[in-house]
């Protein structure tokens, strides 16, 4: 009961805020004003592509940690899966640059995916196997992507193109709304579906109900025959995936280059969003867009040069805003109740 | 020394000792892998680290920055809590070292230098402060915020120093005229740089010798001190702490700053023995790398003693292994990454070498969690 109420208001403020943007936006897109007006710097239609840009690999990134802790695996290293995914990503891309556009682009989403996998498993295979703290463990695999990233990388290959918009038929002609979400490249469609998606898994399916008594109270799922380490294996598996598919995000579809430590903090910010968003999808997905906000107008003012506040202090907008953000919340939120614990089976002492 | 407490060393030498080697073999399985050389690779390092008295004089002067950096994250893990900060609290410690270093011209060494160290590790324990007490007040995890604030110390740092724009910009307040487009600080005076021992070329510094007194003085404070006993007990207990009556939040807060201080110190140090004036790409990652040394020492104040030394003879042989074998420095970021791996799981190297379990619970780093108790 009440943990479906919280997930009403947390929901609702994300909703909220995005409908607000989006209604602003149309009224501010329907006057006659210049283009580097304050309004048309915060409100326009350009910031809310930059946003929704910015929020993709976010959510992505809040979606993978959701998954892991679910189910009581700790994540704090999406950043460095999401730097393992963009630079499988991009290296299959630079391999297969005279296969058809489509394909090769392709063929890169799928190692971003494969790449997360294999970090999601080595993760879940210390936190639970080894039983190594599990913020160690991420940051292992942090500082393992920057440092084999940096090593493999070579500065002479060139990816040939990204992912280009698809509009959808019909929706992409309405006004604001339809320049902003139904004209996008084909990852940041499924970054959004994957947001519904994992909410219905999650609260309405078996898997849901499995993985989350496994982060919620594990002997008592153990106890109902749930596998518990086996849900934990399975879902940090597939966060890492899904962080992958974030990296591939960067590379494929927003970048189309490879740089070196491009994630740039993301997988923290994404960490952020989820802590916000009390471990739900939606209200994730609705502090990721905040937080992408505030990139997005970061990007707009200084594209426009309206305000005199040297570019480093904008800069630092999204990074203190996560730190208010954070520091606001987290006495209104829960995390899973068994997470960073390792479950022992009943007389199993491996 | 009693043989039971021989043995008792031996044992606490013996994971990390492994962790080191088993990293080494899989760092020369990547470079394998990566048509490198790892033969030649390791031939360099060692030689450009231990093969001259230049080597030397490098590992010795990388030391310091990294065992000080360490020890900043082996007190924050001492009381439970995880400090990915310290590159911030290094900025920070720089920021306000080298402030003082290039202003006050007319002052003596003896005032200046101590001003400008005092500073750096005050700025350093401020920024150190911020996420101890947004724990404490509010309950934010330290893991997210020291990571928020170590961009935002580089972002600032970056502003103190900005060339100015062309499109009339202003120039950050520490940037050096002189040096027009170049985003510098002016060289920081000469009364307020930390001597030398061996001059150049060797420029191995004092400062060295005040990281290895940091040593025994975070020995004696975390062994000695009811300071050290508080926080202790936080990291091993917090409930129980709580019913002895510690003050849990202050003890929070007080750990935080020490970490913070003495990253402060770190950065200090290296503006006053080393580089002389600040640049933005001097920020490094020697933040990251404290974490493989704290925990490569078991947070034990004289293990990361050792630890950092053996990370700054990396470093220092990276340039030689480089030049020598065209293996890039990268793989050294790799092979620390894996021994923090092991590590900090014994369980794996215990698994590879069929080490049996030790009888006794071993004392390991405290657990850190999500929740806060």
């Amino acid at each position: 009961m009440s943990s479906a109420t919280k997930f009403k208001r947390t929901s609702m403020i994300g909703l909220g805020m995005a409908i607000a943007l989006l209604l602003i936006s149309m009224i501010v897109n329907s006057l006659p004003l210049p283009n580097n007006s304050i309004w048309k710097v915060l409100f326009g239609v350009s910031t809310l592509n930059f946003t929704l840009r910015a929020t993709i690999p976010l959510a992505l990134g809040a979606m993978a940690g959701i998954l892991c802790e679910r189910t009581g695996i700790i994540n704090i290293g999406i950043e460095g899966m999401m730097l393992a995914g963009a630079f499988a990503g991009f290296v299959v891309k630079v391999q297969t640059n005279d296969w058809p556009l489509m394909a090769s682009l392709l063929a890169g989403v799928f190692a971003a995916v494969a790449a997360g996998a294999l970090m999601g498993y080595i993760h879940a295979l210390f936190s639970i196997k080894f039983k190594m703290d599990q913020i160690i463990s991420g940051t292992f695999l942090i500082l393992l992507a920057l440092g084999l990233t940096s090593y493999l990388f070579n500065p002479d290959w060139v990816a040939e193109g990204k992912f280009s918009p698809i509009a959808i038929p019909g929706l992409s002609k309405i006004p604001v709304v339809g320049d902003v979400f139904f004209n996008n490249p084909p990852i940041t469609y499924t970054a959004l579906i994957l947001v519904v998606l994992l909410h219905i898994g999650l609260f309405h399916t078996k898997w849901g109900l499995r993985s989350r008594a496994a982060g919620e109270h594990p002997r008592a799922a153990d106890t109902l025959g749930v596998d518990v380490n086996f849900y934990r294996y399975l879902n940090t598996t597939l966060g890492g995936m899904v962080a992958g598919l974030a990296g591939g995000f960067l590379v494929l579809e927003a970048v189309g280059q490879f740089q070196e430590g491009m994630t740039a903090g993301r997988g923290f910010i994404s960490l952020a969003a989820m802590i916000f968003g009390n471990w739900m999808p939606f209200g994730a997905l609705g502090a990721a867009t905040l937080f992408g906000y505030t990139q997005g107008v970061q990007n707009a003012l200084l594209l426009a040069g309206v305000v005199n506040i040297p570019r480093h202090f904008i800069s630092m907008l999204p990074y203190v805003v996560t730190i208010i953000a954070v520091a606001g919340l987290v006495g209104r939120v829960r995390p899973p109740a068994a997470e960073g614990k390792v479950y022992e089976t009943e007389g199993s002492s491996e | 020394m009693h043989p039971s407490s021989t043995r008792r060393l031996l044992r606490s030498l013996l994971i990390p000792i492994l962790a080191v080697f088993t990293a080494l073999v899989i760092g020369a399985i990547i470079m394998k892998l990566a048509g490198d050389d790892p033969i030649a690779a390791y031939k360099g390092l060692f030689q450009g680290a231990f093969g001259s008295k230049r080597g030397w004089a490098t590992t010795i002067r990388k030391w310091s920055p990294l065992l000080l950096t360490g020890l900043s994250v082996a007190v924050a893990f001492q009381a439970g809590l995880f400090n990915i900060g310290a590159s911030g609290q290094f900025i920070m410690g720089t920021i306000f070292s080298v402030w003082a270093g290039i202003n006050f011209p007319e002052m003596p060494i003896y005032i200046h230098l101590p001003l400008a160290l005092g500073l750096g590790i005050l700025g350093g324990m401020l920024w150190g402060a911020i996420p101890g007490i947004l724990k404490v007040t509010t309950g934010a995890h330290e893991v997210i915020t020291t990571i928020m604030l170590n961009y935002v110390a580089a972002l600032f740092a970056g502003w103190t120093v900005y060339a100015g724009g062309s499109q009339g910009q202003k120039p950050g307040p520490l940037w050096d005229p002189t040096a027009k487009a170049i985003s510098r600080t002016p060289p920081v005076v000469e009364s307020a740089r930390i001597p030398f021992i061996f001059g150049p070329p060797y420029r191995v510094h004092w400062g060295v010798v005040l990281a290895l007194l940091a040593i025994l003085l975070m020995a004696w404070l975390i062994n000695k001190t009811t300071i050290g006993f508080e926080l202790r007990t936080v990291g091993r207990n917090f409930k129980a702490a709580k019913y002895a009556g510690i003050r849990v939040g202050w003890t929070v807060i007080l750990a935080m700053m020490l970490a913070g201080a003495l990253a402060g110190m770190a950065g200090a140090i290296e503006t006053l023995g080393v580089n002389f004036k600040f640049a933005p790409e001097f920020s490094g990652s020697v933040g990251f790398e404290g974490i493989t040394v704290a925990l490569l020492g078991q947070t034990n104040p004289f293990g990361v003693g050792l630890a950092a030394f053996f990370l700054a003879s990396l470093a220092a042989g990276g340039a030689k292994m480089q030049f020598d074998s065209g293996v890039s420095t990268d793989i050294i970021q790799v092979i620390n990454a894996l021994m923090l791996a092991f590590v900090a799981a014994p369980a794996i190297v215990r698994w590879l070498y069929r080490i049996r379990k030790p009888a006794e619970e071993e004392e390991g780093v405290p657990k850190i969690s999500w929740g806060g108790g």
